[in-house]
């Protein structure tokens, strides 16, 4: 007699992996409907996106490539650029703290004011920027509440640095928890829990089963604070006080030499901004292509 | 490892998920805690893990009281029911988690960790696969890694949630006839929790049955089916027909219907009568019995169910008979027969007759307490 097979140790079937649209007669629609459908987003794509970044590009390179880097050489663009990479040096660090320990305790464990912490964290998206930014005036302004004593230490917040990035990180806020939150409540506990009774401490349950889990996601969560961070314009204007070489960020530059028609110049600091978008999106897809799979992966469980 | 649990309560807001709840576990026993969802049998576990914390009451490995120690301190290997494997592991990394937590002294070294993997991969013949990761498992054999993985910690106790919930019912059966091997091999004192009355009976020493929170019944399979201590136990481990009764004396009389000698001692009064359908039998006119009409007659493989209206009594009731019986072979809808029961069980006349072994979850539990995940 033939022993009989164990099913239990049989592998995964093989499944062939193909669209199933084409073959799928519920969901197809007749050719003519396709390709209108197909042709009105693109052109839609094309006039309302594409448009005005290839426009930002050819303004930016009109009077030639000379002008181009001369402009970006300036003194006063570089200082943008260095406070701006400052502003989002320290406010994306402080946002991934921030947001991996929100998106944490709201996931992983039950407490009252659940609801009201959530809604907290939205709280960024749903404010005007330049209502932010007036927030920190008045709070820190020089007739603000903490005014007299950062006078009394000398401490500047308002039109200086500390300001740009406190307003930053208010307007930045939500981007990591957002992304992190419903990842990790879909994961659940269960594999904290298997590793706290395998003998894990927390921190190592930490650092070797929660991080890797939301490795992904966390970093899709940081490029779109990064890219924020850096395009921010509402809030910092509020309260940066425009002083070049000083408090200016690379979109308020834009401004300042836009006002001043020196559009070669706006436009050069401006195509900055807009090759910072595009890495960020290729980026962005690219993670969104390795996120997606971990996420079936992980629903496929 | 001996496991004492003593009048273990635990609530969930307002709901009262364990009621009391005392057990004796010896060492190497293998355990099923069985009952229907809401009955608190995940939460019994998951208290002897330490992955929920009592109200009140003790729980103690080998004499010494462990109810105050974290889930990390216990030493138990917890299986969960959707695995709860590391994704971004390998299998061997996997099994070799417990060992590589470990500090200082206590941390073997890297060619013990990996010959102790060897050696759990081999015990679980899932040799070869070390480098897969979960997503490239199949489902039985996921369920073999997790029980590597808690095996390899050489637990107290093990402890398995569902073992076979999640699984089809192929993988399901030949898992279950290699876990008992498993266990029939390692000696691990083991409990798992399911709400399949078979899976219970086939596997376990003995079964623990629980509703509402509290135990109804701990015996050997046998005592749990044969004898059944209450209303419940009887119906959830298998189907039962219920008739009204009467006990005088020494004698048993169905309503409506001749009495006779009844072993069981049971005090004079109304009784219900429990009966398995498979402990009915057809007789002739004229002895003991019940007549009744049938109204329904359907094959399942070797067995042939009876479905009949009592002449005398407003109840139904079912029969499963042999298919090779000749007596059962014949009946169609409308015939005549007469049923008397071989064996039976003797409760008092409940209020409401028909004990319900649905889901008695509570609707406003709060989510934490709902059944997790169940397939």
């Amino acid at each position: 007699m033939t022993t009989a097979i164990d099913h239990s140790l049989l592998d995964p079937p093989r499944l062939p992996r193909e669209p199933l649209m084409e073959t799928n007669a519920a969901i197809t629609e007749s050719v003519w409907v396709r390709r209108t459908l197909t042709a009105v987003a693109l052109l839609f794509l094309a006039f309302f996106l594409l448009l005005p970044l290839v426009a930002v590009f050819a303004e930016a390179l009109r009077n030639g490539v000379g002008t181009y880097v001369e402009a970006l050489k300036d003194s006063d663009a570089l200082d943008a650029i260095k406070l701006t990479l400052i502003a989002a040096a320290i406010a994306v660090p402080l946002n991934l703290v921030f947001g991996l320990s929100a998106a944490w305790c709201i996931a992983k464990f039950e407490f009252r004011g659940k609801a009201l912490l959530i809604s907290l964290i939205d709280l960024p998206f749903s404010v005007s920027p330049v209502v932010a930014g007036l927030v920190y005036v008045l709070i820190f302004g020089a007739q603000g509440w903490a005014g007299p004593w950062l006078a009394e230490h000398d401490i500047k917040v308002i039109f200086a640095v500390p300001g740009i990035v406190l307003a930053t990180v208010f307007v930045t806020f939500p981007f990591i928890a957002r992304e992190l939150i419903p990842l990790m409540q879909e994961q659940g506990t269960d594999d904290e829990q298997a590793a706290l009774s395998l003998g894990a401490t927390g921190w190592q349950t930490f650092w070797r089963v929660t991080l890797p889990n939301i490795k992904w996601g966390l970093l899709y969560g940081v490029l779109l604070c990064n890219a924020r961070a850096m395009g921010e314009f509402g809030a910092v204007s509020v309260v940066s006080g425009h002083i070049r070489g000083q408090t200016n960020t690379m979109p308020l530059h834009v401004e300042i030499l836009y006002n001043e028609y020196q559009f070669a110049a706006a436009f050069a600091v401006a195509s900055l901004l807009a090759a910072l978008a595009l890495v960020t999106l290729s980026i962005k897809s690219w993670l969104e292509w390795r996120h997606a799979d971990e996420l079936s992966a992980l629903r496929r469980h | 490892m001996q496991i004492q649990i003593r009048d273990i309560h635990k609530a969930f807001g307002s709901f009262p998920a364990l009621k009391g709840v005392n057990l004796d576990i010896q060492s190497g026993e293998l355990i099923a805690l069985l009952g229907p969802s809401g009955s608190g049998k995940t939460t019994l576990l998951r208290t002897i893990a330490g992955l929920e914390y009592q109200d009140y009451g003790s729980i103690a490995f080998g004499g010494e009281d462990i109810a105050s120690r974290p889930v990390r301190e216990r030493g138990v290997g917890f299986v969960f029911q959707h695995y709860a494997l590391f994704k971004h592991m390998t299998v061997a990394d996997n099994i070799a988690f417990g060992l590589s937590v470990r500090k200082g002294e206590a941390r073997p070294s890297k060619e013990a960790i990996t010959k102790r993997v060897g050696e759990l991969l081999e015990l679980v013949q899932l040799a070869g696969l070390e480098k897969r990761y979960p997503a490239q498992l199949s489902g039985g054999q996921r369920q073999r890694v997790a029980l590597a993985r808690a095996l390899a910690i050489d637990p107290k106790v093990l402890l398995l949630d569902e073992p076979f919930g999640a699984l089809d019912a192929k993988v399901r059966k030949d898992l279950r006839r290699w876990l008992r091997e498993l266990h029939d091999k390692t000696g691990y004192t083991t409990i798992f929790v399911t709400h399949d009355q078979e899976e219970a009976l086939e596997l376990a020493d003995r079964v623990v049955v629980m509703n509402r929170g509290q135990i109804e019944q701990v015996g050997t399979t046998d005592d749990v089916y044969e004898q059944p201590a209450t209303p419940f136990v009887f119906d959830f481990l298998g189907s039962v027909n219920i008739l009204p009764g009467e006990v005088e004396g020494r004698r048993l009389r169905f309503d409506g219907g001749a009495g006779w000698d009844s072993d069981s001692i049971h005090p004079p009064g109304l009784v219900d009568v429990y009966v398995r359908p498979h402990d009915l039998q057809l007789v002739e006119a004229g002895t003991p019995g019940l007549d009744a009409t049938v109204t329904n007659v359907q094959r399942t493989g070797a067995l042939i169910r009876i479905s009949a209206q009592l002449v005398q009594l407003p109840d139904t009731v079912e029969l499963e008979l042999s298919h090779l019986d000749p007596a059962a072979r014949s009946r169609r809808p409308g015939d005549a027969i007469r049923v008397s029961p071989i064996r039976y069980g003797l409760f008092p006349r409940a209020p409401h007759r028909r004990p319900t072994t649905l889901p008695d979850v509570v609707p406003n539990a709060p989510a934490e307490y709902r059944e997790r995940g169940r397939n």
